[in-house]
């Protein structure tokens, strides 16, 4: 177990030095909460608690997939990926190392945006909730974006091309811009196959903003949703690993 | 002597077409083993299954008495590999990609930071321990690669090509080294190479592999005894000659090294005869005629049926 997390870390600081410590990825996870804020909030009259559950969300889940989609595309382009595999290291090992370095990318911005929202007012009524939330949101949407990019393809805009046209239409139907209790019936039925929805619920509930899925479904659901991620991440990533030699 | 790698029937198919046709070999402890073959013999496939990270359609593989199947983890964590093209991590330093390895591989904490020292130090990188990996020629590159491989102190090593595309003296102190890692630190080494005159030069056995199928399994002397059939009539002439009207007048191909021609032939009588011919018809002067033993290169052309 011990040898197991060794390796998981290693490869999470490989992935924190080479990918996301750059300066265009540190500005562009600070930035995006902001313009998130700006195209969410702007010309609106929303209460400034609602509006940070939503800012939250999304800010969770663009950080938390924005670049492990990449690792596996560009690590196949730069040849670097079959020196990884011929280390003492399974398809499992190297995806929990890919999702830790995107969950603490994730969870750091989060973080941040979250101190900053407390110092301009905003009352975390229930800190634990919103903590669990954070942490657990990034690593189903990590393993999310691990699970992307999983096609044999070595050219990293096309994997980014793939996540973009599953994550923006996700940011519509998952309560995020309109609540859950005041979509229509179907809307509501769509919305409840998206992970997000999840994230999004429980952000509103840590604020206590109004909900309409019970907390502990909420989380039930987040969990179910991460392990079906890490399971067919894995599997895929172990199917197309061959193709990426 | 133990048998440290042992292939037996391995078979891989890809799309249909049979990349290596049922390979039965096996390499002993503490030799230097070549396994040559032209440009998409079956050689990265074999390196490939042998450790573990590409499965066979048939056959079986075990290495350091693993079923490499089985237990592919216990296979890598003792073996170093310096896969063909692969590449170091750019955007690391020297120090940090192979400190990467050392803890991908286990490598006590304690004594990561001498060994990896000690190792960048005998591959000459020691001094370039922090600069960015992105910077360095390809030589050196190759060189990081292998101190990547040993960090762990493997007792097998496979190399995959490793002086394909570099310059003569990258490629010879590389060669160099790993006599010596082989000579001093007794490690097992399984060797890709196009480079006939490599094999020659550091392997105690060669593999011949061609199309996917096991050609010959010998010493490079046992298999210049096994083609004493073939002789090569070397000859020099004085003054230019035509190397196409040569080769078309003794019916075989013939290359040039060093202003000699060197033809293979079955018939030494009748090579001679037309030599002899030809610079009569040429009016050229013959300064030097011998018949020599064929070169390791020269008998891998026969086998794979090159010229």
């Amino acid at each position: 177990m011990v040898e197991w997390f060794t390796r998981i870390w290693a490869i999470a600081k490989k992935d924190i030095k080479i990918y996301y410590l750059k300066g265009p990825v540190v500005i562009f996870g600070l930035l995006l909460p902001l313009f998130l804020y700006l195209a969410y909030a702007w010309g609106r009259s929303i209460e400034p608690v609602e509006a940070v559950a939503s800012i939250m969300a999304m800010t969770i889940f663009f950080t938390s997939t924005a670049v492990g989609p990449v690792i596996a595309p560009w690590e196949t382009r730069s040849r670097t990926f079959e020196r990884l595999i011929s280390a003492p290291v399974n398809m499992a090992m190297i995806l929990m190392g890919d999702a830790l370095a995107s969950t603490i990318f994730g969870v750091a911005i989060t973080v941040a945006i979250a101190v900053f929202s407390t110092i301009a007012g905003v009352y975390l009524a229930d800190a634990a909730l919103f903590a669990f939330n954070i942490v657990a949101s990034a690593i189903c949407f990590s393993f999310l974006g691990l699970l992307l990019s999983s096609p044999p393809a070595d050219t990293p805009a096309n994997i980014m091309m793939l996540s973009s046209l599953l994550k923006f239409p996700l940011i519509f139907v998952s309560g995020i811009f309109m609540p859950i209790g005041k979509m229509p019936v179907s809307m509501r039925a769509i919305a409840l196959l998206s992970p997000l929805t999840y994230t999004t619920e429980l952000f509103r509930q840590s604020v206590h903003v109004e909900t309409t899925i019970p907390t502990h479904w909420a989380i039930i659901a987040l969990i179910t949703y991460t392990i079906i991620f890490a399971l067919a991440a894995v599997k895929l990533h172990e199917r197309s690993a061959p193709k990426r030699l | 002597m133990a048998e440290v790698v042992v292939a037996e029937g391995l078979t891989k198919r890809f799309n249909g077409l049979v990349a290596v046709n049922n390979v039965s070999f096996s390499v002993r402890e503490g030799e230097i083993f070549g396994f040559l073959g032209p440009n998409g013999a079956g050689k990265t496939t074999t390196v490939r299954m042998l450790i573990g990270i590409l499965p066979p359609d048939s056959g079986r593989a075990f290495v350091l008495g693993f079923n490499v199947a089985e237990k592919p983890l216990e296979v890598r964590k003792r073996i170093g590999v310096v896969p063909e093209a692969a590449n170091v991590y750019l955007d690391l330093t020297v120090w940090e990609n192979v400190m990467f390895m050392a803890e991908l591989y286990g490598v006590p904490r304690g004594v990561r930071e001498s060994r990896a020292r000690s190792l960048l130090d005998l591959m000459g990188l020691l001094e370039r321990r922090n600069v960015k990996a992105r910077k360095l020629s390809k030589g050196l590159r190759q060189r990081l690669l292998i101190c990547m491989a040993l960090v762990h102190e493997p007792p097998l090593l496979f190399l995959d090509e490793p002086t394909s595309g570099l310059d003569v003296q990258s490629a010879r102190q590389i060669r160099s080294m790993l006599r010596e890692l082989n000579r001093d630190e007794g490690v097992t080494i399984f060797l890709t190479t196009h480079n006939m005159w490599e094999a020659e030069e550091l392997c105690h056995r060669i593999a011949i592999i061609n199309r996917g199928r096991l050609a010959a399994v010998s010493t490079p002397r046992e298999l210049k005894d096994a083609f004493t059939r073939l002789r090569v009539v070397e000859v020099e002439f004085e003054g230019d000659f035509d190397e196409a009207k040569l080769s078309e007048a003794l019916g075989c191909r013939v290359d040039v090294f060093g202003g000699k021609c060197r033809a293979r032939a079955e018939d030494v009588s009748e090579a001679i005869c037309n030599i002899v011919d030809y610079a009569r018809t040429c009016g050229l002067k013959i300064v030097s005629l011998n018949v020599v033993q064929p070169s390791l290169e020269e008998i891998f052309l026969e086998i794979v049926g090159g010229g």
